[in-house]
């Protein structure tokens, strides 16, 4: 299902442990995961958002990111793709590695990362386009060189594995603004995995969704894990608990200053953090005792 | 009514029943009363137009009296016709020729024939030998393309070399409605008080009739110096080049200049002054423009204004490129404006989506961002562009010709524009002239809805691909 990139910047052969990873499953617990971060800070002008966050993120999981309101969980999301580089004062020390590249090295360019690391984001923001086109655009640009029926094929395809195809197969010249908010957010994600990406970063994808519509998402998410590495912000700790393999707890910390610093307290698997968290921030959260 | 329940401390701060119920009323009366004031004003606004409308429309038709140099009854009786049968209209292409082979000058003659030929088969004023001389010259007149003149425009030379009317006293049109012989009185009066206005003519030559100085014939006669022949092409054609000429420059750059604001650009200090100076410029007043225009159009880019970087030879800057220009700089800032506005109404998740799959900012703002923000985008323009239409300051300053016969060939040609027309017109003494100008508004005002209407049409195409 994914290609191997073939960038020279983001070359997976320059880093052993992933092609492995692109085409088999065992590879995903040892060596360096898809994505990891070192020690990353995120900016915002002189405002620290985030500190010192290390993570690692390995294909076939579902891993989460939960913690209070203003933790910085979807910094820290948007950072793993550049999509912070669109705020234009914000900026990250620090490493985050794709493959053993550093994305933010001097030489990479953010256009790539966000291809190979896709996002859908919290409200379904689908282009007031045709279904067809809001699936075909971004191969297009992204020079897809096959013909008029491989793009059908690749629309197809992506429509199926995000188990829209049965519901939009006789209505794919409409504009994709005509679904319902649960089909626009399936919609989003299959526009997300036609560019062929390896890791998909998801913002609350479910918090503008009714419950069935919430429920063939998380289902959608864990059928697609077979094929990505699947990172997902909830606010929702029973969807966390739900979905994902891993899950990351983010807290606040209030410095002198008054100042408002997101840090990772714990990164484990997910029955482990919600059953026996090793931290007691944690546990206070997960029980509701804050946040 | 409903109990308010005695909740809290903060209970005793709020009126009790009775009072609110006053108030409440008085509430609702000063809605209805602000409602009824808002009304009030939207048909302040309508009356407004009304009036200004039936103005134009008023003076634009009307009754004439017309003294005839010669009398088409006495044409249509030289042929043998009953004049109180038949009219001018009635005559055939041949006889209308022949009436005016009998009347205009062999030198007129040749000249009308020159412009357009009578007959394809045959010659009225020129001889063979000297057509077939002229024709193959080096410049041929446009006559020797083939082209041959229709009875209706024979029978316009006739009315306008033959019958020649002088238009002596004019009538509004509701006056001529519904008091038609209060005109009459009133003509009939001026004759006996103050002949010596009318110079020779006596009461008897006068004939009454109607006139549409708003007329196909109108829009289509050049300009002339004689009222009853004056028409409004030449300023209509300049009018129609500037708007091309402003549109092809200020919409390609007002645009761009606002896409890299609105995306590309960061907030640094100079973009902001940039930005400050833009919104500034909106309110310059137009005459302003006008002084740039001549100080740096007409005078220093002449050679490109006048076309003689391109071989072509205006005299001088003065031409429909440099009013063009300057009317493009007076919409620009408009232009970028509402542009700016559109390309930030457009929700940035669209942004993000495209940003997402890996497009390039360009690749995003390209086909994501601008077909949204296109309706918006054309909204600015047809007003910018609608004002530039009737602006007359900064024209005049470029050097826009008052009186001008010749239809403007290109860019690099002297025009005139409907607004200075009409502005000359209104400036002349005579009362013929002022219902011409009210024509002209009324052609000015036809030619700004038509354009707006492909506008909007154009937009409202755009919209519905979008949703």
């Amino acid at each position: 299902m994914n290609e191997t990139p073939e960038s020279t910047v983001l070359d997976p052969t320059a880093a052993p442990a992933t092609a492995d990873a692109v085409g088999g499953v065992e590879a995903a617990d040892d060596g360096p995961g898809v994505l990891e971060t070192r020690s990353m800070d995120v900016f915002y002008g002189d405002f620290k958002a985030v500190a010192d966050v290390s993570m690692s993120f390995t294909f076939n999981e579902i891993s989460a990111l939960i913690g209070p309101s203003g933790c910085g969980k979807s910094t820290v999301l948007r950072s793993l793709n550049r999509m912070n580089d669109l705020i234009p004062t914000a900026r990250v020390d620090g490493e985050v590695r794709y493959h053993g590249t550093n994305i933010y090295a001097g030489d990479v360019d953010p256009v790539e990362i966000r291809r190979r690391i896709g996002m859908v984001f919290q409200k379904p923001n689908p282009f007031p386009k045709s279904i067809f086109d809001n699936i075909a655009w971004g191969a297009k640009i992204n020079g897809f060189k096959g013909s008029k029926s491989d793009m059908k094929d690749l629309v197809q395809g992506a429509l199926e594995q995000a188990a829209l195809w049965d519901e939009v197969k006789d209505k794919l010249t409409e504009s994709g603004l005509s679904l319902s908010g649960g089909q626009q957010q399936r919609l989003c994600i299959a526009r997300a995995i036609a560019v062929q990406p390896d890791v998909i970063l998801m913002d609350e994808p479910c918090s503008a969704l009714d419950p069935i519509a919430t429920l063939r998402i998380e289902e959608l998410m864990l059928e697609l894990k077979e094929n990505y590495s699947i990172i997902i912000v909830t606010h929702n700790m029973q969807q966390a608990a739900r979905v994902s393999d891993r899950t990351a707890f983010f807290n606040v910390e209030l410095d002198t200053t008054g100042q408002r610093t997101g840090h990772l307290v714990e990164f484990s698997p997910t029955d482990v953090l919600f059953t026996t968290p090793k931290e007691k921030a944690t546990e206070d959260y997960i029980t509701g005792r804050f946040g | 009514m409903v109990q308010l329940r005695e909740q809290s401390e903060a209970a005793e701060f709020f009126p009790s029943d009775v009072e609110y119920q006053g108030l409440l009323s008085k509430r609702s009366r000063r809605g209805r009363v602000v409602q009824l004031s808002f009304l009030l004003m939207l048909t302040i606004a309508v009356v407004g137009l009304g009036i200004l409308l039936y103005t134009i429309i008023d003076d634009s038709f009307g009754l004439v009296a017309v003294v005839n140099q010669n009398e088409p009854e006495a044409v249509v009786s030289a042929y043998g016709y009953d004049p109180a049968v038949t009219v001018l209209d009635d005559l055939n292409k041949e006889q209308l020729v022949d009436v005016l082979q009998g009347s205009v000058s062999s030198g007129v003659g040749r000249r009308l024939e020159r412009e357009e030929r009578f007959f394809a088969d045959r010659l009225v004023f020129e001889s063979q030998a000297k057509w077939d001389e002229v024709c193959a010259s080096d410049e041929p007149p446009s006559g020797c393309s083939g082209g041959v003149r229709s009875k209706g425009n024979v029978l316009d030379l006739v009315r306008e070399r033959v019958i020649q009317p002088d238009i002596v006293a004019v009538n509004r049109l509701t006056a001529s409605i519904f008091n038609p012989d209060g005109f009459k009185e009133e003509v009939e009066t001026a004759f006996v008080e103050n002949p010596s206005r009318f110079g020779e003519y006596t009461y008897d030559q006068v004939r009454y009739q109607w006139r549409a100085w708003f007329s196909w014939k109108f829009v289509t006669s050049p300009a002339s110096d004689r009222p009853e022949i004056a028409g409004v092409r030449t300023a209509v054609l300049g009018s129609i080049w500037l708007v091309i000429i402003t549109v092809l420059f200020a919409v390609p750059v007002g645009v761009g200049a606002a896409i890299y604001l609105e995306e590309f650009a960061r907030p640094t200090r100079i973009n902001d002054l940039i930005q400050t100076n833009i919104n500034n410029l909106a309110g310059v007043p137009s005459i302003i423009y006008g002084m740039l225009g001549l100080a740096v159009l007409v005078r220093i880019l002449e050679p490109f204004t006048s076309g003689s970087l391109f071989g072509e030879g205006a005299p001088n800057g003065r031409t429909i490129m440099s009013a063009g220009l300057t009317l493009g700089l007076l919409t620009l800032p408009v232009v970028i404006i509402s542009s700016q506005e559109a390309i930030r109404a457009v929700p940035s998740s669209l942004r993000q989506a495209g940003m997402g799959l890996g497009a390039t900012k360009w690749q995003t703002v390209r086909s994501q961002v601008l077909p949204v923000a296109i309706p918006g985008i054309l909204t600015g323009t047809i007003l910018a562009v609608a004002r530039a239409i009737g602006e007359t300051a900064p024209l005049i300053l470029v050097g826009a010709a008052s009186f001008i016969t010749v239809s403007p060939s290109g860019p690099f040609s002297q025009f005139t524009a409907l607004p200075i027309q009409i502005f000359q017109w209104t400036s002349f003494p005579q009362e013929e002239w002022r219902h011409l100008a009210a024509a002209a508004s009324l052609v000015l005002l036809v030619l700004l809805l038509t354009l707006n209407a492909a506008a909007v049409i154009m937009r409202n195409r755009f919209s519905r691909r979008m949703s």
